[in-house]
């Protein structure tokens, strides 16, 4: 081959030759100012104190793994709080299923064709959605008083959010023959619900709403940091008075649940719709 | 065929009979779910005179969240009203009165967010180093691989603001703690779906570059990485959305961002600031969310 017919190739296909100056250059640009943004957040988040710290943590762990004190723990005090979290998530999500039910079909395209009110629905949803579910408990805290109630409240409002667009989204990715079958029969708008496009969304809403219930026994865990019931207050008790070793105990109850949660989803989701995991 | 013909008679009886079987379980099932509501809100004291109780509060207390005192002990207003919105920042019911703080808002919230980021970056470029060798399929040691994927378990199921209140004591009161606490989390889920994108790799690019004498790092880099790297992206720009709505609670348990400022200004029952750093909060939310989505379209179509 001679250079000449290799310079030729290289206008040919110019990309077998490696990338172009111009590539090469914006790559870099973009590498550069990764590389400063970082050094920037560095700065801005003092992460030498990672360094610092380290021996602290170190201390706090080896304190965690020293159960010698197990026998004396309030064992019941625990489990009760612990059993509360999971009902606190159940009745949330619960309730937010019987609320999202209908919402879900008034968020639908193809049930409720007024645009502007579906589109205030979804507002409506993505705002519940928006906030965290802590940000929800903390002001239904406030509202309502310390206690598990104002838990299941904020549960069962920020999962309504989750669990209407889902539903909404559900129907209007149904079968529109299913339904015109059944109104051709002289069915009516409820009959074609019930029996057109019910069938084809009940099997989404049961795993969305077994999805949520195991996600939401996660996140009803931490509830209790801002007096909103369950294991979360017991928790924060015992951080606050350093007594790590009943920390980690705790811990490892929350991670037994949430396992034992996950496991008896799967077996029901199996059981009702035949398909073992989310998604 | 007449109804008294044998066949279908015999269908008449299946049918009937499976459609019992059907609706008893169905009837089954929805006893229960009844049964353990009701367990769950005795248990939880949610009782229907409770509710009763505390529903014109939560009324009465999201209307306060919407109303300002002009003056000192007058009656409250609106926050806004309509011949005063583009107002000033001394004039009440206007936007800028409402959200008079904004600069204080704003520097938190930029906090909140650079936390998000530099807390995905870190639990990425953590859960990317971990992921290859907790492939079953990659990795011939299964030792390892069993080791690697519980620890991913634990990262990722200890909840992250109690991490956060454990790292609050040694890392001090700030955002530190909350990107750790963040970044570990993250670590522990991306670690989980990224090793299920490894598993469904196709691995006959891994077998030609073992034949041609590659080592294992160069199987993964050149016959995996370049399959699953779209993938990979597209879950990160997913949990960063999410990571933006944690990094927004960190401070409550004193881990930086917007939640300490939030935390303060409800236990203070400073109202209208509450509703206005939860409106800046959403818009901050939602805005991120849709750019994100726009990114993981455009770039990463056949994945997101």
């Amino acid at each position: 081959m001679t250079p000449a017919e290799i310079a030729a190739q290289r206008l040919r296909t110019p990309w077998a030759f490696g990338l172009n100056r111009r590539t090469l250059a914006i790559r870099w640009g973009i590498g550069l100012l990764a590389v400063v943004y970082l050094i920037y957040l560095h700065w801005l988040f003092e992460f030498g104190k990672v360094f610092s710290g380290l021996e602290r943590l170190w201390v706090i762990v080896r304190l965690m793994v020293d159960w010698t004190g197990f026998a004396g723990w309030d064992h019941a005090e625990l489990l009760q709080s612990m059993l509360e979290t999971v009902a606190m998530a159940y009745l949330g999500s619960m309730l937010a299923l019987l609320i999202s039910f209908p919402l879900g079909f008034l968020g639908a395209r193809n049930i409720i064709p007024a645009r502007v009110f579906r589109f205030f629905a979804r507002r409506m949803f993505d705002g519940m959605r928006g906030l965290d579910q802590l940000i929800w408990a903390l002001v239904f805290v406030r509202a309502v008083g310390l206690g598990p109630i104002a838990g299941i409240l904020a549960i069962c409002v920020a999962d309504t959010g989750v669990l209407s667009k889902l539903f909404a989204e559900a129907i209007e990715n149904t079968d529109r023959k299913q339904v015109e079958g059944i109104t051709s029969t002289g069915a009516s708008f409820i009959g074609a619900l019930r029996f057109g496009v019910l069938p084809q969304v009940l099997p989404v809403m049961i795993s969305q709403t077994l999805y949520q219930i195991e996600s939401n026994s996660r996140e009803a865990t931490i509830l209790g940091l801002v007096g909103a019931g369950g294991i979360g207050l017991r928790l924060s008790e015992r951080i606050q008075i350093n007594a790590w070793d009943q920390v980690a105990y705790v811990i490892v109850l929350i991670l037994i649940t949430v396992a034992l949660i996950d496991n008896l989803s799967r077996a029901l989701r199996l059981r009702l719709i035949g398909i073992p995991s989310h998604r | 065929m007449s109804a008294d013909d044998p066949a279908y008679r015999l269908f008449e009886q299946r049918f009937g009979a499976r459609r019992r079987a059907r609706m008893a379980e169905t009837m089954l099932t929805a006893a229960t779910a009844v049964l353990l509501f009701l367990v769950a809100a005795v248990w939880t004291d949610f009782s229907p005179e409770k509710i009763y109780e505390g529903l014109p509060r939560i009324g009465q207390y999201f209307g306060k969240l919407l109303s300002i005192e002009p003056l000192a002990g007058a009656d409250p207003v609106p926050v806004l009203a309509f011949g005063h919105v583009f107002g000033g920042v001394k004039e009440p019911q206007s936007i800028a009165y409402w959200f008079y703080r904004i600069d204080v808002y704003g520097t938190l919230l930029w906090q909140t967010v650079q936390m998000a980021i530099i807390a995905t970056v870190m639990g990425f470029t953590a859960a990317f180093v971990l992921c290859f060798p907790a492939t079953g399929t990659l990795m011939p040691l299964r030792v390892l691989v069993f080791f690697l994927r519980r620890l991913l378990e634990i990262l990722r199921t200890v909840p992250q603001v109690v991490l956060a209140f454990i790292f609050v004591w040694p890392f001090g009161i700030g955002p530190l703690a909350g990107i750790l606490a963040i970044g570990i989390h993250t670590t522990g889920a991306l670690g989980k779906l990224f090793l299920e994108l490894n598993e469904n790799a196709d691995l006959r690019a891994v077998e030609g570059i073992k034949s041609v004498g590659g080592s294992w790092l160069a199987q993964i880099r050149y016959g995996v990485v370049p399959q699953v790297l779209p993938g990979f992206l597209s879950y990160a720009l997913l949990r960063f959305e999410i990571n933006v709505r944690s990094s927004t609670i960190m401070g409550f348990v004193g881990a930086g961002g917007i939640g300490m400022e939030l935390k303060r200004v409800i236990g203070f029952n400073i109202y209208e600031e509450v509703s206005a750093i939860c409106i800046l909060i959403l818009l901050v939310v939602v805005i991120l969310d849709l750019t994100s989505e726009r990114i993981r379209h455009r770039f990463i179509g056949q994945f997101a």
